[in-house]
């Protein structure tokens, strides 16, 4: 109430001076000190302090990010997105925006790749990771990949099948073959489990073991399962044929003399196989697996696959703020180098590019600073089996410090890295807007 | 103490407070018969929704008792851990609580905060099972003991695969094991495993441990008074490759049991064309499956006590909420006593989504064959064990790609390293303690 107006020399206060300014100022400091001054400069404090902050410990924590093998990865995810996300986001969104000019539906397209903006982050990041799910049936990836897979190389009739006995050696992947050598007048018995009651054809039916031939070699392939388990090796009452299984006659070297199908009973026969020695057996193609999907999400492709995601949501940002900056090009200097006989290419890469230079060093440095942030995509695309695989410092932190582990002065340590790593790429951003401003 | 977390605390406990001052300071009633105690009595607990509902079906039963008492209960839900802790920091604790974690049972017990239960004791030990005292008896003395159980030991299966495949429930592992093998030829996964988080392998691990090393070593292997190298946890290791490592019989494979789900395992099993036998899991698998699945229970899916391992005795592991007492005051008596009776435990009992550690519940009042099966077997199994995962500090026992989960995780990718998934436990295990 009573401060003095004006100081003794007649010149008004400082108060009074700035009173205005410090009014609508003040909301703002109270606030920013809040909740980003105080909290930052706790950090830097707290990651000084132990796990519960109730001993100093010095730089301990920051030798911690350096030693631990899951810090050390994550400071290595980190650096391969900075290599490689802002660079193929530019170049993404540079190519987008040519595009865009000189498409038809050029509405349609940039409406399409700029609406991942329209979701958050994290959204984006639960929608690719069940487009990412190995199950071909329901990973949206995975069945576009079966499709193409499975017309080059189809499944077998019987995949994921077994031998039901040591009669039968091999593995399925290379195929079975009866062990025992046989001659005119054997009977080859070859039976098979874990074959679900769904794969068996329609029209099997009771398995019978043929009776032996004078002049061949005969033999039944047939589900050797009853309820139970059942006796191997022997057909037993229940116990269904396989049809149509394709049964090789080999020669003791292994070459393949002639094949047969087997019957709706599962019986097959060889005739007239003459003397010596001869082997039969399934071919691998019969067990053939069905593509049974990439693992997108398994801790080797894991990177990638967030990376993905994280281009298909920033690419329609670099698109728009690149086509902006297209749009504003001089007109003139394009129409005077194409009149000076460059051809589109040559104008492109000596008179857009280089014009479109400071924009396209905007893109690349936000997206430098975002990816350096970058942590809420890789938290929901990838399952937690690959999140160390996955992990980045922002994650490393947040993990750390809240996931369970609690121990706030590493994450701390951790946050303060992550500040220091941010601050040169702030700096530069701020600058190039006011040198544009 | 550290400084800044007391501030926070402080401030909290302030908020606390005002919250309670309703109820503060009780009437001095003189206890002994039903209507004469007086007073107010509150208690927090986990329980939202649906079973915070149930409870205060509990809570109207003892108010019908004890018509001159007012009871509240506060449902803190997942926060009370930190709701508790700051109350009794600031030293206004609620009258009694039901907590999930008997760690911080333990930790209030250090602190001087719990009084003991010695007014009711007896009546304790009649009526529940033993380890559903244990759990809160310090020194010899009852501070709590387990209201609400879950039982972790149960194997559910698909009945129809196991029907197809001519297999019954195993009662030894080996039988088990045997089972698997002939559910396999039947063509279909015996395993439907979601370790995604790596917590349901931690449930498979204890079952295994406890049965073959027995409850003295799990108990000294929980409060980690043997090193996770021990002989026996390498043993318990090996037993769990014949499940884990028999990647042919898992439902993905063991790379797509990694990446899987617990509720999308629960699913593969009990799907209209189901893709795998057996959920080794907890009775919560149960709800899972009414939630995501067309399956009715008995006809289609249905469940078997996790099978004795080298001959064990029945073994029960499994979880829960301790009721404890931090005011001594003739209303929290009386509900402390009430809440130990069986007719408490038969309101929640009755309407479903609960299992009692109380011996003398009448288990006819379960409302399905399958709840009456899997609660009876924590009432009646001498041997109850807390999950040892949640007795461990959260950061070793409780976190996503940390200690146990991530070290167990890693051991399904590679179960050979049986040795180095010893020493990997130990060295997580002495970062955490």
């Amino acid at each position: 109430m009573a401060a003095p107006d004006r100081t003794p020399d007649g010149k008004p206060g400082l108060w009074r001076r700035h009173r205005v300014a410090l009014a609508f100022l003040a909301p703002a400091a109270v606030l920013l000190g809040i909740w980003i001054v105080y909290p930052a400069i706790s950090t830097v404090g707290r990651s000084f302090f132990d796990r519960d902050g109730s001993e100093f410990v010095g730089l301990d924590n920051y030798e911690q990010i350096f030693t631990t093998d899951i810090l050390i990865t994550a400071i290595k995810n980190n650096a391969i997105w900075l290599a490689v996300v802002p660079a193929l986001v530019t170049a993404v969104g540079l190519v987008f925006g040519v595009m865009i000019e000189r498409i038809r539906w050029s509405v349609a397209f940039r409406t399409a790749v700029f609406m991942p903006m329209a979701i958050s982050l994290f959204a984006a990041g639960v929608i690719w990771r069940v487009m990412d799910q190995r199950d071909p049936d329901v990973g949206a990836v995975n069945a576009g990949l079966a499709a193409i897979s499975d017309a080059i190389d189809p499944p077998g009739t019987l995949s994921g099948a077994a031998a039901s006995t040591e009669q039968l050696e091999g593995t399925p992947q290379r195929g079975l073959s009866f062990a025992e050598p046989l001659r005119s007048g054997d009977v080859a018995p070859l039976g098979l489990t874990a074959i679900p009651p769904d794969e068996v054809p329609e029209d099997a039916v009771q398995a019978r073991a043929p009776p032996a031939l004078d002049d061949g070699i005969v033999g039944v392939v047939w589900v050797d399962f009853l309820p139970g388990g059942g006796k191997s090796g022997v057909v037993e009452r229940g116990e269904l044929g396989l049809p149509g299984v394709s049964v090789q006659l080999r020669d003791p070297s292994g070459g393949t003399l002639e094949r047969v199908e087997t019957d709706a009973d599962g019986a097959f026969a060889f005739v007239g196989v003459g003397a010596g020695e001869h082997a039969v057996a399934i071919g691998p193609e019969t067990f053939a697996e069905p593509f049974s999907g990439v693992e997108w999400l398994g801790p080797s492709l894991i990177t990638p696959a967030v990376m993905i995601a994280y281009i298909w949501v920033w690419a329609g940002f670099a698109m728009v703020v690149i086509g902006a900056g297209l749009a504003a090009l001089p007109r003139d200097v394009l129409e005077a180098a194409r009149t000076d006989g460059a051809s589109e290419r040559q104008v492109f890469r000596r008179v857009t590019v280089p014009l479109l230079r400071p924009v396209l060093i905007v893109v690349f440095v936000t997206m430098l600073i975002n990816v350096l942030k970058v942590f809420d995509i890789i938290l929901s695309v990838a399952p937690a089996s690959s999140q160390d695989d996955a992990n980045v410092i922002a994650l490393a932190m947040w993990r750390t410090a809240f996931g369970g582990v609690n121990d706030f002065g590493l994450g701390s340590a951790i946050a303060v890295l992550l500040f220091l790593l941010v601050i040169p790429l702030l700096a530069f951003n701020i600058r190039s807007f006011r040198r544009e401003v | 103490m550290r400084i800044r977390k007391l501030h926070a605390l402080a401030l909290i406990a302030a908020v606390f407070a005002l919250a309670l001052a309703g109820c503060g300071d009780d009437d001095d009633g003189d206890g002994g018969v039903a209507g004469d105690v007086s007073g107010s009595v509150d208690i927090a607990g986990v329980w939202t929704g649906e079973e915070a509902q149930s409870f205060q079906a509990v809570l109207d039963g003892f108010r019908a008792k004890y018509p001159n008492v007012t009871v509240s209960y506060d449902a803190a839900g997942d926060e009370l851990p930190t709701v508790l802790a700051t109350a009794v920091q600031g030293g206004n604790p609620p009258d009694l609580a039901a907590v999930p974690q008997p760690g911080l049972v333990s930790d209030f017990y250090d602190q001087g905060a719990l009084i003991p239960l010695d007014f009711a004791e007896q009546e304790i030990r009649d009526n529940f099972t033993p380890g559903a005292v244990d759990i809160a008896t310090f020194d010899g003395q009852v501070y709590g003991f387990l209201f609400k159980a879950a039982n972790k030991s149960t194997v559910w299966y698909n009945v129809g695969l196991y029907d197809a495949a001519g297999v019954r429930p195993a009662e030894t592992f080996d039988e088990f094991l045997r089972n698997a093998r002939t559910l396999k030829a039947s063509g279909t996964s015996a395993y439907s495993i979601g370790v995604d988080a790596g917590w349901p392998l931690t449930d498979l691990f204890e079952n295994i441990y406890l049965r073959q090393a027995g409850p003295e070593m799990y108990d000294r292997l929980a409060e980690h008074r043997i090193p996770w190298t021990d002989q026996s946890v390498r043993d318990a290791l090996e037993t769990m490759t014949e499940i884990i490592a028999d990647s042919g019989n898992i439902v993905g494979g063991t790379s797509g049991a990694l990446q899987t789900d617990f509720p999308t395992s629960v699913t593969n099993a009990f799907k209209e064309n189901p893709d795998g036998a057996n959920v080794i899991e907890g009775d919560f698998v149960a709800g899972e499956i009414d939630a995501s699945t067309e399956a009715k229970p008995l006809t289609d899916y249905d469940v078997f006590d996790f099978p004795s391992v080298d001959g064990s005795e029945p073994v029960v592991v499994g979880g829960g909420d301790t009721i404890v007492m931090f005011k001594d005051t003739p209303a929290s008596q009386a509900l402390v006593e009430y809440l130990g009776t069986p007719e408490a435990a038969e309101i929640w009992a009755e309407r479903g989504g609960f299992s009692s550690a109380n011996r003398n519940l009448d288990t006819s009042v379960y409302p399905d064959e399958l709840t009456r099966r899997t609660a009876s077997a924590i009432a009646d199994v001498d041997t109850f064990r807390f999950d040892l995962s949640d007795l461990q500090p959260a950061a070793f026992g409780a976190t996503v790609g940390q200690g146990m989960w991530q070290v167990l995780t890693d051991f399904m990718e590679n179960p050979d390293d049986v040795n180095g998934t010893a020493a990997q436990l130990e060295q997580e295990a002495n970062r955490a303690f």
